[in-house]
């Protein structure tokens, strides 16, 4: 055992020599929470709106009064028809609405972004339609019989609450995947990895020394993080803190893992940064589930996202701590982590062994 | 000018003798460019709706067969109360819950409307809220129905809809340009700074320090290389764009290019500076991946910049991909001119110039 | 009388507190070889790095072929070829891509280029291996070539930081012999090193201890001086009080 500990203490002195290393592993995550859990939004918050009215009749005036009181939409002035066309490919309006002489109503949108064309689109037209200056005595406005909307849980759309998780899911595997396998691999190009291994230490216990520090940091990263995400970013932990630990803990050791195979099938740092830092970045963030719900990917994609680890400890930190289930629902995302750690790590070592011979 | 040239050379023959490198740069865009666009739907399908209701009656009937009918929603085992069908919603069973209150039908009779409760989960924002909306417009085209059978009318005026430069609502059209952009982010912002560090890290920067090289000069190889890839990238996402999903750009090609040139000097700038205050790859590593996460999620590319809260946006106004990203997407989606683009061709020119500046001030033969 | 194409007065070179290299004096006489002996962490490569404009000096003041190493570092580039004691070469080029790459910086032209290593090879008879990626030459092999590319553009000084690190003894008088055709054709070397064996291929030799110049001679001057038969036996009663180094 005695071997093994000097080892975790050689790696530990590396790491804590390295001080601008250390600074950037520890204050990136949280800075990079913040920002991104306080800045990122998908709610539409803004829509420019411009009208083409021939004739600007009291009624229009009203309606175009009536659309602009509502905070999510600019009233960006009239225009004439033939300004439409720009007015939307320059983007300074987001939607047109053409008033013609007939009464019709005609609602241009830019929908290059098609969520938010459809957004406006919807808005616009609920107001356009209950408000109409030919109303007869038998007609009604269509508000009265409207549903009322109500949003569960997260009823000021703050999508904060939706995205810290997959922050979280991203900055844990890509940052201990790439602190790992940069380390271990920086041993094998300067030649010190030879001088380890003729020790008489087991190589598997040196890798697992390696791991020990690397494990430690990201505790301490995970520590910071759930406590800016409860108490500055304001993420329920709707009473599951055992459960979050837990899985979360799971997940560090599967991104260790992951950079223990990655260090095992390059020899250059270089190599082993771009594979963990670059190359997996996109995967994570378009297949996660974090940003792009996976309920709406295609069928033929959708195994591809059983094999990205962040989709499972995203799906199970969601449920613990926005909808605050209990650890039974999670039951599922745990037992698929644990045995892509597992198999992960296998595989790792399978390599290593491999390459020593 | 014989210097660079020679430089040059050298850069590319080390880069084309690299194992990894060159097969990175080929298979890399590719993969984003034929499998993302299919990931990126914010399309919302099968909506999965639970109805409780409340009132058993005709109308509640015909309401929940107009929404069983839709091909939008999916309408789950209706729960008998509301807190059955919470339960289901909390599972992630249900993502909207309608309730119809008791004598909905009674009311409707006696013109004096119960409102239908919805209720959304919106812990998938864009879920909760486009769903919510389409099932609020279902149900009042459903209620609004129900009434004209018994004599009264909703009039509204003839309001129409025209959905211009993307008609089909294709979510993907808006995601291949930014995935282009991603692409030149990432790849002329890490590997000129990785490549730089590493000759500081292996020594032989030092063989260069010691000649007498400009170090504009110098600078100015180790970025050459990499915005030609950048625009081989870019080229080659094009090219699948138009053969793989039939998106060509509506405006000018030379458009796009400028604006990618301007957006490769500034990361590559940016990468450059990172490399010179860097000792191991493994720092310059670490801070490139800060910036670029930073550029890749607060830029417009994935959540738009007009929903960031204001001190964000601010921000965003240092971020050079931002312009890019404007540009890109106008050009290709709008047809937008350049004349009309100028302020992001301005800011983003002046970024560049900016970090290239800095890149070379930065970058000590000498100590 | 030559005349000194190298001049220190009274250099230094601090990192914090730390002085690194403590008020040097010495000059260097054109067309010799002047040997810079000392310990491991005594100061050489920090000085050396001084003289090639790599570091600005803390204080005191230096010429090298005729230009001011605090103010003139980079017209200095332009007289001097160097051999640092990590990797000169790249690995992933080949002998002769080495070689075209710093000529055409020095300003060769291609045909220059190329005979002056033809050239080169010829005589170290290892034309065969001018294709040949660096990466795949033994060590010596590396050494000699580094020192190739640095005089490959004849300048007027070469600066030899450790240069037989490593290498077996045969390639080290090769290396030495290298050396002298070198000086022969009039380039000034200065050479560091810490073999104390090597000092007496050398014209004079300077031996510094904790960043200081403790002696300054012609070896066999310095063997009279105190009463050694070796440099090796100068060196040890020098450095008996020294705190750095082996």
């Amino acid at each position: 055992m005695t071997g093994f500990a000097s080892f975790v203490n050689k790696e530990s002195l590396h790491i804590l020599r390295d001080k601008w290393t250390l600074l950037i592993i520890l204050i990136f995550p949280i800075v990079e929470l913040l920002l991104f859990g306080f800045a990122i939004s998908i709610e539409i918050k803004n829509i420019n709106f411009a009208v083409s009215a021939p004739h600007r009749t009291e009624a229009i005036r009203k309606q175009v009064e009536q659309i602009s009181s509502n905070p999510y939409f600019t009233f960006r002035g009239y225009i004439s028809g033939n300004q439409v066309d720009k007015e939307l490919r320059s983007g300074k309006s987001d939607a047109v609405v053409e008033f013609s002489k007939d009464n019709s109503v005609l609602i241009a949108l830019d929908a290059s972004n098609p969520n938010k064309a459809m957004e406006g689109a919807g808005y616009l037209q609920s107001i356009l339609m209950s408000g109409n200056s030919n109303a007869s005595e038998t007609t009604s406005n269509l508000s009265s019989i409207m549903p009322e909307t109500h949003m569960l849980y997260n009823p000021q759309m703050n999508s904060a609450y939706n995205f810290v998780p997959g922050i979280m899911g991203l900055i844990f595997i890509l940052i201990c995947a790439m602190m790992t396998s940069v380390s271990i691999v920086r041993e094998k190009e300067t030649g010190t990895m030879d001088v380890l291994l003729v020790s008489p230490v087991k190589p598997i216990r040196i890798i697992f020394a390696k791991m020990v520090p690397y494990f430690t940091l990201s505790c301490i990263n995970l520590a910071c993080i759930l406590f800016l995400a409860r108490y500055v970013l304001k993420v329920p932990m709707s009473g599951n803190l055992g459960g979050v630990i837990g899985i979360s803990l799971l997940y560090l050791a599967l991104a260790l893992a992951l950079g223990l195979l990655i260090s095992t099938v390059t020899s250059k740092q270089i190599t082993a940064l771009i594979i963990s830092g670059m190359l997996l970045l996109l995967p994570i963030i378009m297949l996660s589930g974090m940003v792009f719900p996976i309920e709406n990917m295609p069928a033929a994609l959708k195994p591809l996202t059983y094999i990205v680890p962040a989709r499972w400890y995203i799906s199970a930190i969601r449920k613990l701590m926005i909808e605050g289930l209990s650890f039974k629902y999670v039951l599922k995302e745990f037992s698929v982590l644990l045995t892509m750690t597992l198999f992960l790590v296998a595989l790792a070592l399978k390599n290593f062994k491999d390459k020593m011979e | 000018m014989r210097t660079l040239l020679v430089l040059l050379d050298k850069e590319f023959r080390q880069f084309f003798r690299n194992a990894f490198l060159p097969k990175m740069v080929l298979m890399f865009p590719l993969a984003v460019m034929l499998i993302f666009p299919w990931t990126t739907t914010m399309d919302v399908h099968h909506v999965n709706i639970s109805i409780v209701d409340n009132d058993h009656s005709q109308a509640s009937e015909r309401l929940i067969n107009k929404v069983r009918a839709s091909d939008y929603f999916t309408l789950s085992n209706n729960a008998e109360t509301y807190s059955m069908a919470l339960e289901n919603l909390e599972k992630g069973k249900v993502d909207v819950i309608v309730e119809i209150p008791k004598d909905f039908e009674k009311d409707l009779e006696n013109g004096k409307p119960k409102k239908v409760s919805i209720f959304a989960n919106t812990v998938n924002a864009i879920k909760g809220s486009l769903g919510s909306q389409y099932m609020s417009q279902t149900a009042t085209q459903s209620i609004a129905e129900l009434y004209k059978e018994k004599g009264v009318s909703f009039s509204s005026a003839r309001v129409s809809v025209q959905y211009r430069y993307n008609p089909t609502l294709t979510y993907r059209y808006f995601m291949i340009p930014a995935l282009m952009i991603i692409l030149i982010i990432m790849i002329c912002g890490f590997l000129p700074a990785l490549n730089i560090v590493s000759e500081k890290e292996i020594g032989t920067i030092e063989q260069i320090n010691v000649t007498p090289v400009n170090k504009f000069t110098f600078t100015l190889a180790k970025l050459v290389p990499y915005w030609i890839m950048g625009f081989f990238v870019l080229a080659v996402a094009m090219i699948i764009a138009w053969l793989v999903y039939g998106l060509i750009p509506a405006g000018s090609i030379g458009a796009i290019f400028l604006g990618a040139a301007l957006a490769a000097l500034s990361m590559s700038g940016l990468g450059v500076i990172v490399a010179n205050n860097s000792n191991t790859v493994q720092q310059a590593m670490f801070v490139m991946f800060f910036f670029v996460m930073i550029f890749v999620l607060m830029s417009g590319l994935i959540t738009p910049i007009e929903s960031m809260p204001s001190w964000a946006q601010t921000l965003t106004y240092a971020f050079p991909p931002r312009y890019f990203v404007d540009i890109m997407r106008s050009v290709y989606l709008k047809g937008t001119l350049l004349s009309e683009l100028w302020v992001d061709y301005i800011s983003l020119a002046g970024l560049a110039l900016l970090l290239d500046l800095l890149a070379a001030i930065t970058y000590k033969k000498q100590e | 009388m030559k005349e000194n194409i190298i001049s220190v007065k009274e250099l230094c070179k601090n990192f914090g507190d730390f002085k690194a290299v403590d008020r040097i004096t010495f000059d260097v006489k054109r067309g010799e070889i002047f040997g810079f002996l000392g310990a491991n962490g005594a100061g050489k490569t920090t000085a050396i790095r001084m003289l090639c404009g790599l570091s600005y000096p803390t204080s005191g003041s230096g010429t090298v072929a005729g230009f001011d190493v605090m103010r003139n570092g980079e017209d200095i580039k332009h007289h001097i070829g160097y051999m640092s004691q990590r990797f000169s070469l790249y690995d992933d080029l080949t002998v002769y891509e080495n070689m075209k790459l710093f000529g055409g910086i020095y300003g060769l032209s291609k045909m220059q280029v190329e005979r002056r290593s033809v050239e080169i090879l010829n005589q170290l008879q290892f034309k065969s291996e001018i294709n040949t990626l660096v990466g795949s030459l033994p060590l010596g092999w590396k050494q000699k070539l580094a020192f190739c590319v640095a005089s490959l553009h004849r300048p007027e000084i070469v600066f030899l930081d450790e240069p037989t690190g490593g290498v077996d003894p045969v390639t080290r008088r090769q290396f030495w012999g290298m050396i002298y055709k070198a000086s022969s054709e009039g380039t000034t070397i200065f050479v560091t090193t810490h073999y104390m064996d090597e000092a007496e291929y050398c014209n004079r030799v300077s031996i510094m201890v904790d960043g200081q110049i403790k002696a300054l001679d012609s070896p066999a001057e310095l063997k009279k001086q105190f009463n050694a038969s070796a440099i090796d036996e100068v060196f040890r009663s020098l450095a008996r009080g020294a705190k750095r180094g082996e």
